[in-house]
């Protein structure tokens, strides 16, 4: 070709870079995206016009419904004009119900600190980083707990004593009474015991006696008149009550829940069989069933003249239902441990509660944290099922706010149920993202 | 002297320190404390118990059993009338919680197993509307979805004298008082059709399995599928023409003109499925189907990925890598967990009482203990039956993990 030319040509030099040309449409951006993902194919991309009909089929009319078409402010008299949007203004009217049930209006502000204080305490517990774990766990599970029932039942509880009132001391003096000498003689047959043995019982017997007291200052709190009005259980309803029996039987199912596990898998025949029993035993039934067993058989089992109230025997059941599913949990944590920690705690001369205090328990309860959000989730979900037995929590509270004929009208019950899945949705939406995070953050022994 | 000293010592120190620092006596101790307060808390409870009983004035014993119930259930699978026993109510509300539990599981895992592998699709759009089912259903307590569906849901379908909505036209129709099917009515000799059902059945289960081993032994494909469907279905309906068609369908009627009070689909006549059972079996197999999905996809990418990649090279599609290699393996996996979501169904079907749907529950520890007020017994006969039917599905399912397990050396 270039003999072909004429002259000593200039050779072409290039001496700018070309700027570099986009890539085409259809291979860059969401174009790009959506031709991999969505249309890679005939049968895919019917798929993606599926799914997006039928996402459009449920959703719009969800928002439609709730935000759309919706009665923002105003009176039963525009929701009623409306006739098919959500009635928000009922819910506004209706939230110091749903929230505190039938709880006193002047009341209410008790149970308001319950809650910010409850909240005050969890958030940074929760929080793995912050400091001062040790102090934020004894006052979130031993001073928060007492405070929190003083406030709601108003305290004041009824004690008395025996041998306190025959010495002339009335009430709370009374229990006082009896209690020191409950401690008095128990000590002393502690001491007793370990000159008979010939075992160093000081230190011991001052635990024990120590344990003794704090519950028995306990109680006395509780039975202190602070002036507060008593508010019947039966007047709680709403979230209250939905928190209260979700965080109690959380609470308590956890220590009973442990010891269940470590009686499964303990040597001891008669123990294991037990717990075995008693943890089958409870997951093999509805919880409805415990529920109608609380409150229908439960009576029947104590003696006569001794009535428990309503809220307290569903408590019980839940307790009882979720330690058997604590239980399994914790039992999933157990087996995880190698022997060789069971082996090396042994050798170093713990006792058997040493080593499942210092060594094993607090590396299998860290592996099953996340199952134990799971349960909290599964329990929360599931306190539901009180209304079944005439406790109003969240939803019975909602349902029962139906039959109110001042509200009245066709979007009444559309617009307490969309609320209803709304606040379920989110507490138990974020306690599981916050099992997600943990797990992600704890999951450090075997991370590679 | 010395020596005596130290013999003194061995003799009595580690004999008073052994008695309570010995674990076998420790452990004996415990478990005879244990035991007990177990008798202990027993003998208060049955105590008390008996005495509160005779203060109110209530029988005990099974004796209730054969009295006469005195009250209607709207859905009974055995002939039941009001003046039936209570164990006659019994046996109808056990059944009417095992055709939920039964049909709930059934529906639960299909749709389970949709959603799960939708959520590991590679089309974004499936993917994140399986994961948002899973999110939603699962957060949203179970007795909430069943109001939803029965108040809000169903109450919103055409009133009963009103055009009803077609499923199936001329054949399933729905209004608020549930859907309405033809039902099957049985002349004498229509036992011979389904006699011929179950042989064909028989049949198709043999030649899979004839086939399966031929397969094994030779390489040799037979067209199981096709042979089965020809043989359930061309077997009794030879069967049907032949004994001269001793059965038919009854349609619904629905009455559109006439009297106000007439109108709508006449009672009794084809089948009625209740809004109630309706609702509760669309609560509990979405609501589970939302961890059954969870199950599903945990148990597909357990697979490790080079079982795909093997099977591709081998030259298989997308459908048989999926059904031959990974499914079986997956099923593993699942099989355990699932266990538990079908256990966690039979027990939430227990919540039919809240929308009274006449389960166990509802018509036994609810309406039965009503009117008797025999608490211990009722409710005791129904936590057994739970119980029995927990373990049962159990065997059931450890039988076929045993089966699919994988065998190790």
């Amino acid at each position: 070709m270039s003999k072909l030319g004429v002259g000593i040509a200039q050779p072409y030099v290039r001496d700018a870079f070309v700027p570099p040309t986009a890539p085409p449409v259809l291979e860059r951006g969401f174009l790009a995206w959506a031709r991999k993902n969505l249309f890679s194919s005939i049968s895919n991309t019917i798929l993606t016009l599926v799914g997006i009909y039928l996402t459009y089929a449920l959703v719009w009319p969800i928002i439609q419904f709730g935000i759309i078409d919706a009665v923002w402010s105003g009176t039963n008299a525009d929701c009623r004009e409306n006739g098919h949007g959500a009635c928000w203004p009922m819910v506004q009217a209706k939230l110091g119900q749903y929230i505190y049930g039938r709880y006193p209006g002047d009341e209410r502000w008790r149970v308001d600190i319950v809650f910010y204080s409850g909240l005050a305490l969890l958030i940074p517990f929760l929080i793995p980083f912050v400091p001062f774990k040790r102090l934020n766990a004894i006052l979130l599970l031993g001073v928060y707990p007492l405070v929190a029932f003083v406030l709601l039942t108003g305290g004041n509880l009824r004690i008395g004593g025996m041998f306190g009132d025959l010495m002339g001391l009335g009430g709370v003096m009374g229990f006082v009474g009896d209690w020191s000498i409950m401690i008095a003689v128990i000590a002393g047959l502690l001491l007793a015991f370990g000159r008979v043995a010939g075992l160093a019982m000081l230190v011991p017997t001052i635990v024990v006696a120590a344990i003794l007291a704090i519950i028995g200052l306990a109680v006395v709190v509780a039975g202190i008149d602070f002036g507060l009005e008593q508010v019947e259980t039966a007047l709680w309803g709403g979230l209250l009550v939905t928190l209260v029996i979700a965080i109690t039987g959380i609470v308590a199912s956890l220590p009973l829940g442990i010891l269940l596990a470590l009686g499964r898998r303990s040597d001891m025949p008669i123990i294991k069989t037990f717990c075995v029993g008693f943890i089958e035993f409870w997951r093999g039934v509805p919880l409805i069933t415990v529920l109608f067993m609380s409150s229908v058989m439960f009576p029947l089992f104590l003696p006569e003249g001794v009535t428990v109230n309503k809220l307290l025997r569903a408590l019980v059941g839940v307790a009882l239902f979720s330690s058997a599913y604590m239980a399994e949990v914790v039992r999933g944590g157990l087996q995880a441990i190698p022997k060789g920690q069971y082996e090396g705690a042994q050798a170093v001369g713990l006792s058997y509660w040493q080593m499942m205090g210092l060594i094993v328990l607090p590396q299998a309860l860290k592996h099953v944290i996340p199952g134990i959000v799971n349960s909290f989730i599964a329990l929360f979900k599931d306190t539901t099922l009180v209304l079944i037995i005439g406790l109003f929590d969240l939803l019975g509270i909602i349902q029962l706010s139906f039959t109110d004929a001042s509200w009245a009208s066709t979007v009444q019950s559309h617009t307490g149920y969309l609320f209803a899945a709304i606040i379920f949705w989110a507490f138990c939406f974020s306690m599981s993202q916050y099992s997600y995070y943990i797990e992600r953050t704890l999951h450090t022994g075997h991370k590679r | 002297m010395a020596a005596r000293d130290d013999s003194r010592i061995d003799d009595d120190a580690p004999a008073k320190a052994s008695l309570f620092y010995d674990p076998r006596f420790r452990s004996i101790v415990a478990q005879v404390v244990l035991l007990l307060l177990v008798v202990w808390g027993g003998y208060e409870i049955v105590r008390n118990t008996s005495a509160n009983l005779e203060k109110q004035q209530i029988a005990s014993g099974f004796g209730f059993l054969d009295r006469t119930a005195g009250f209607g259930i709207i859905q009974t699978l055995v002939d039941y009338t009001e003046e039936s026993s209570y164990g006659r109510t019994f046996i109808v509300g056990l059944l009417n919680t095992i055709l939920i539990s039964a049909l709930g599981i059934l529906l639960a895992t299909a749709l389970g197993f949709v959603v799960g592998v939708a959520r590991l699709s590679s089309n974004w759009v499936i993917s994140r509307i399986a994961l948002a089912y899973v999110e939603i259903m699962r957060n949203i307590p179970l007795l909430l979805h069943i109001f939803i569906w029965y108040f809000a849901v169903l109450r919103s379908l055409p009133q009963p004298r009103d055009e009803p909505i077609t499923l199936i036209p001329g054949f399933a129709f729905l209004n608020v008082k549930g859907v309405f099917m033809p039902q099957l009515v049985s002349e004498p000799g229509f036992w011979m059709t389904a006699t011929a059902l179950g042989v064909a059945l028989v049949l198709s289960m043999l030649v899979a399995n004839w086939s399966r081993k031929r397969q094994e032994a030779t390489g040799q494909q037979f067209p199981v599928g096709l042979t089965a469907l020809g043989l359930i279905i061309a077997l009794p309906a030879i069967t049907f023409l032949a004994t001269g068609r001793p059965a038919s369908l009854e349609y619904p009627v629905f009455v559109e003109t006439g009297p106000v009070l007439r109108r709508g689909f006449t009672q009794d006549v084809g089948i009625n499925v209740i809004p109630e059972f309706i609702s509760l079996l669309l609560a509990l197999s979405t609501y589970t189907a939302a961890y059954i999905a969870e199950i599903v996809r945990a148990g597909i990418q357990a697979v490790n990925h080079g079982q795909t990649e093997a099977s591709f090279s081998l030259g298989l599609r997308r459908g048989p890598t999926l059904r031959l290699v990974v499914i079986p393996q997956a099923m593993r996996v699942i099989i355990p967990p699932m266990t538990n979501q079908y256990l966690n169904l039979t027990k939430n079907s227990s919540l039919a009482t809240a929308i009274a749907y006449p389960d166990l529950v509802s018509v036994f520890a609810g309406t039965t203990l009503n009117q008797t007020g025999q608490a211990v017994e009722i409710i005791l006969m129904t936590m057994g039956v739970y119980l029995t039917l927990s373990i049962s599905i159990s065997i059931v399912m450890n039988w076929y993990n045993a089966r699919i397990a994988l065998v190790e050396r």
